[in-house]
């Protein structure tokens, strides 16, 4: 097992290279484990990182259909927070950003975490309201909130436009401690460290159906054969209602396409993340310069990975309202990424009906910042096969019990949350 | 992306509202034994398929009749569009 360190990037540098060595592994998959992951993204790496590091477990493999890090993990804006205001979403986004501010060092992997904090610009007294209410939830739950005046936003990010005639910067709610990450880095590093635990990622290899007998899951059907396994976890949002179509079930979630963009690398002219109130947009500086920015989803059922126009022009509207400069700077690339979106705009983690069947999904786009709370609280919930005290509120059955955690009150609408 | 509008011939999509799966036309029987269940399927539980789809395309910004499109959520290719009054008769709703 090697560890990163300054001292071993000098002796390298002084040895031509050559003593890196490969990551993690490429195995064969076994004809059975304990239990098997399906998806290697960062939720699925996470889960076989804590599922190994925290509770023990051995005997894990991760099936990937394509390559790691291929998904929406490589396709995000890559913000982390924890600026939620209800009690069944709260404390898990709280939890997860404690495990971002200490996961370099647990996983002795850089991955860029960069607290340079996010700000949600208020354009209305009955917003402003609002955004008092949720920071107070979130300094209840143990996170942190910070309310600015447009005088004190004025003076961090004096580039924004406040006094838009028709959404003018009223204040602004701040998450200090809120940021970005290096995406890709965030699956590597699990891997990596699952890896070295013992754990199997296994790439190009497709699950096309489960092994289901008496309501019983005994393992998947793969492109590389059939693997056996006690447990099965899918892990696969963006396409969990076709994997879990293999299995017979029908999901209360909305494949929907989500577009991002990047402009052209610039000197530092952005610190921290800015998101417009009023429209939907929200924009940070990526380290090698560019703006990542984004906003709405397209709004109807898309597998397509790319979006139409009518958003881009959405989404920049939004932001030349508070970002004129932006206007100077060109668009270098743009692409889609697809998401669960849930029936409340929340995530599910939770059994099956069918035993030996796990499900972890619906992340709507909101699933990165998730990544290493998503990957603990799965984990527990396959380790002890119940839910993690933070996780609690993430079960399928809230729909039929009408338990549903809408942070913006839409309803059944996917596309609105 | 464009949908051939029946009546009104090729407009473009952002004129639209999006609905949702075109199966929502037929909401369960409030008198059935297991009522309950059935709406909460309706409610919530959706096919989502990769692949054609039937949906509810609502042309808010225009003519604010209710549309059935069937379209690839691979592709975005659009390749039947109906008004939902015509599917909904067909299918023998508001008989």
């Amino acid at each position: 097992m090697m560890r990163y360190s300054g001292f071993k990037v000098i002796k390298e540098a002084l040895t031509g290279h050559r003593g890196w060595g490969a990551t993690w592994r490429d195995p064969e998959p076994k004809s059975d484990y304990d239990i098997i992951i399906i998806g290697g993204g960062g939720h699925g790496l996470a889960t076989a990182y804590y599922l190994a590091k925290v509770y023990g477990q051995k005997r894990i493999a991760v099936l990937e259909k394509g390559w790691i890090g291929g998904g929406n993990v490589g396709r995000n804006t890559t913000i982390i927070r924890s600026n939620y205001l209800l009690d069944g979403n709260e404390p898990f986004y709280e939890f997860s950003l404690k495990l971002w501010e200490g996961l370099e060092q647990d996983l002795n992997y850089n991955a860029m975490v960069s607290q340079r904090g996010i700000l949600n610009l208020i354009h209305t007294d009955a917003q402003r309201d609002a955004f008092i209410r949720r920071g107070n939830a979130m300094i209840l739950n143990g996170a942190d909130a910070d309310l600015l005046t447009t005088k004190q936003i004025k003076e961090r990010y004096p580039f924004l436009n406040t006094n838009n005639a028709r959404f003018p910067i009223k204040g602004g709610l701040a998450q200090h401690r809120g940021g970005t990450v290096r995406h890709d880095a965030v699956a590597w590093g699990y891997a990596r460290g699952a890896d070295q635990l013992g754990v199997d990622i296994i790439q190009n290899c497709e699950v096309t159906g489960f092994l289901i007998e008496n309501g019983v899951c005994s393992g998947v059907e793969t492109s590389r054969g059939t693997i056996k396994a006690k447990k099965v976890a899918s892990c696969v949002a963006g396409s969990s209602s076709r994997v879990m179509e293999k299995a017979g079930m029908r999901l209360p979630i909305e494949s929907h396409v989500l577009q991002a963009f990047v402009s052209e690398g610039l000197k530092p002219v952005l610190p921290g993340v800015i998101t417009f109130g009023a429209g939907h947009f929200y924009c940070s500086q990526s380290d090698k310069g560019g703006l990542v920015f984004g906003g709405d989803i397209d709004g109807y059922n898309s597998y397509a990975q790319r979006g139409n126009l009518p958003v881009v022009e959405d989404v920049c509207e939004g932001g030349m309202a508070i970002f004129p400069m932006l206007g100077r700077a060109r668009l270098l690339r743009m692409w889609g990424g697809i998401m669960d979106m849930s029936m409340d705009g929340s995530p599910i983690i939770d059994r099956t009906h069918i035993e030996g069947l796990y499900f972890n999904g619906g992340w709507c786009y909101g699933g990165f910042k998730a990544t290493p709370a998503s990957g603990y609280v799965y984990a527990h919930l396959l380790a002890r096969d119940e839910p993690h005290p933070t996780a609690t509120a993430y079960r399928f059955d809230r729909f039929n019990r009408g338990l549903m955690i809408d942070e913006k009150g839409m309803g059944n609408q996917p596309n609105l949350h | 992306m464009l949908i051939n509008h029946p009546l009104l011939g090729p407009r473009d999509a952002a004129e639209f509202t999006y609905m949702g799966d075109a199966n929502l036309l037929h909401r369960p029987d409030w008198e059935a034994e297991d009522a309950l269940q059935q709406f909460t399927d309706y409610g919530y539980l959706r096919d989502n398929p990769a692949g054609l789809h039937r949906e509810l395309w609502f042309h808010e910004g225009g003519d604010r009749s209710w549309l059935v499109v069937t379209r690839d959520t691979t592709t975005h290719e659009v390749t039947a569009v109906e008004l939902a009054r015509d599917v909904a008769r067909r299918e023998g709703r508001s008989e």
